[in-house]
């Protein structure tokens, strides 16, 4: 199964009943499986908008009716729904936003890339708000991570972002469902669904009062200090004897894995630790980790964002080198490898 | 001694913020009555947007959800699906539906949502200061177009009705104007057969008002009803535009 068709499989198995999209490549198989599978049935919604801004926005027309909803693109269509997902975060509705990254800036590529993490992490649109990221390494963490998005968007009242790439959208791998698609959920509590035996109830954003937008903004960071304490997810890979560490998220971690594996067959102790969050940043564990481990390398298919939030989580603690490629260019095993191995000579790791 | 004359259910006992002679006290009003009459509060779902009209949750006793700038017919089209049993409505004005929210009124339209749009069709921005808007008049002076209208450099007004009425989806299209009793009552009427439409499963409906805007247009309250009369209405014609409804009450 395509990454792209597992995504839009567990979010149907998670509940999701309305979907709203628009074609951009490499994406568009999401888009597609959602039309086969709930566009003309009873219960949902399937929509191909005029545009990715009308998407995002039928996304939260649909959440603040109460549904479990869904928008996709792709890197330049993901900055069209900027608006929206400031919106959908302003109004703590839930969520999913999957974004299968590619080169830029600009039209760019359609090939994959990394080049979205600033836009994903910090926010994205106008205004003091995160969203949670979540970066798969694998169709099987794509739809995985799929349902959790889902679970963690009605946990948070919060906009998530999965954030993947035209590569893991694209290739195939065997994937396992864990869970039967329900066959109704319960509508959320606070929903609008007309003001039935309730008095009426509105959804808003706007304030003419600065004292309250505070206190709106206040209860947002609350909420993210929690996610922050409590979400934070990371997979070490031979960190334990690692004399050198490789930080890389998604698809560029996948690559390292391999080049890391070569490494270890000649004998270097190279590890990775690669963020499944990427906001909130798993920084307590990086911290952790360069308790036993000094030598970091950062990888990544961009030239240099996350290497931002390494050297914030090391707080100046470690050394940390950098190796990027923007532009949608995919690095192989052993060009990484040779990074690798570069950088370990150079810190004399190898004494 | 008979009551004759109340607030309707649908209006919450709140004072307008709207400026004297503004007209979206009566849309309001009267759009609430309509709600009322056809036992809707408790199905109706409105969609306000930023402008003037952004505090309208503040009046309508309804559930209400603020929309991005233009993005009404969008976020009325989620909701709709997501909730089909709703009664939605938008209520926009002439930037934010002629304008920025072109796209995703056509198309709604064109889907034939079965959603009900309020367009309130003043000819300014009004709330951020009386710029020109999509359908300020030609000749006309505002704060963005100081040597008036001029159709070789800030174009023609648009007429969003006109265009609408060519795509199929959309069932139910009518001009109206706030600016007298018997235009008030056509009015309600025709917001009566666009909320209607909805609950009759038949497609998109709009309602375009001229509504006067006294206070950007430099005019006193009655000066501005005039105004619409006089010169708005020669622009933006009054009455049915499009009914395919096959209804046939058109009054």
């Amino acid at each position: 199964m395509t990454g792209n068709a597992a995504i839009a499989e567990a979010a149907i198995r998670a509940g999701c009943r309305c979907y709203f999209g628009y074609p951009i490549t490499p994406q568009n198989e999401l888009t597609e499986y959602m039309a086969a599978h709930l566009s003309r049935r009873e219960g949902c919604a399937f929509i191909q908008a005029e545009s990715e801004i009308s998407a995002v926005n039928m996304v939260y027309g649909a959440s603040v009716a109460g549904a479990r909803a869904m928008t996709s693109s792709s890197s330049p269509g993901i900055s069209l729904k900027q608006e929206g997902i400031s919106y959908l975060a302003a109004c703590q509705l839930p969520s999913v936003i999957v974004n299968m990254s590619r080169g830029g800036p600009g039209l760019g590529s359609i090939s994959a890339s990394q080049s979205d993490y600033f836009q994903s992490t910090r926010g994205g649109g106008h205004g003091d708000y995160r969203t949670i990221v979540l970066a798969p390494a694998s169709v099987q963490e794509l739809a995985d991570l799929t349902r959790r998005a889902f679970e963690l968007a009605d946990k948070y009242l919060i906009p998530v972002i999965i954030l993947g790439d035209g590569m893991l959208g694209q290739m195939m791998e065997p994937v396992e469902f864990k869970h039967e698609a329900p066959s109704a959920l319960p509508v959320r509590a606070g929903a609008l669904r007309g003001a039935k035996g309730r008095h009426s109830r509105f959804v808003r954003t706007f304030t003419s009062n600065p004292a309250e937008l505070e206190e709106v903004n206040w209860s947002l960071f609350r909420r993210y200090q929690l996610i922050q304490k409590q979400e934070a997810s990371c997979e070490n890979y031979l960190t334990e004897d690692a004399a050198l560490v490789v930080t890389a998220f998604g698809i560029a971690a996948r690559i390292a894995k391999g080049a890391i594996k070569q490494a270890r067959a000649l004998g270097l102790r190279v590890g990775m630790f690669r963020p499944v969050t990427l906001w909130p940043f798993p920084s307590e564990q990086l911290k952790e980790l360069s308790k036993r481990a000094k030598y970091f390398l950062d990888f990544e298919m961009n030239m240099g964002q996350m290497i931002d939030d390494v050297r914030l989580a090391l707080e100046g603690g470690g050394d940390v080198s950098f190796y990027g490629r923007p532009g949608g260019v995919i690095p192989n095993p052993t060009e990484v490898l040779r990074v690798i191995t570069r950088v370990y000579h150079q810190k004399g790791l190898n004494q | 001694m008979k009551k004759i004359f109340s607030r309707p259910r649908s209006l919450k006992k709140a004072v307008f913020h709207y400026c004297p002679g503004c007209g979206h006290s009566i849309i309001h009003r009267i759009t609430c009555e309509v709600i009322d009459e056809l036992g809707i509060q408790d199905r109706a779902i409105g969609v306000p947007p930023p402008g003037c009209s952004v505090f309208a949750y503040y009046y309508f006793d309804v559930d209400m959800v603020e929309s991005a700038h233009g993005r009404g017919a969008a976020v009325a089209t989620g909701i709709k699906r997501a909730h089909p049993e709703s009664v939605v409505f938008t209520y926009q004005g002439d930037g934010d539906l002629a304008a920025i929210g072109t796209a995703e009124t056509l198309h709604a339209a064109n889907r034939g949502e079965n959603i009900t749009a309020i367009f309130i069709n003043n000819a300014v921005y009004g709330m951020t200061g009386g710029q020109m808007a999509p359908t300020t008049l030609l000749g006309m002076k505002t704060t963005t177009s100081p040597f008036g209208r001029e159709d070789k450099y800030e174009g023609h007004p648009i007429k969003m009705s006109e265009i609408l009425a060519q795509v199929n989806g959309a069932c139910y299209i009518e001009r109206t104007a706030v600016n007298s009793p018997a235009n008030i009552r056509k009015t309600q009427k025709a917001i009566t057969r666009a909320f209607r439409n909805q609950i009759e499963g038949l497609g998109y409906s709009l309602v375009e008002i001229l509504s006067p805007c006294p206070t950007n247009w430099k005019m006193s309250p009655v000066e501005a009803w005039q105004w619409i009369d006089d010169v708005m209405s020669k622009e933006f014609p009054l009455g049915l535009i499009k009914d395919t409804t096959g209804r046939g009450d058109a009054h």
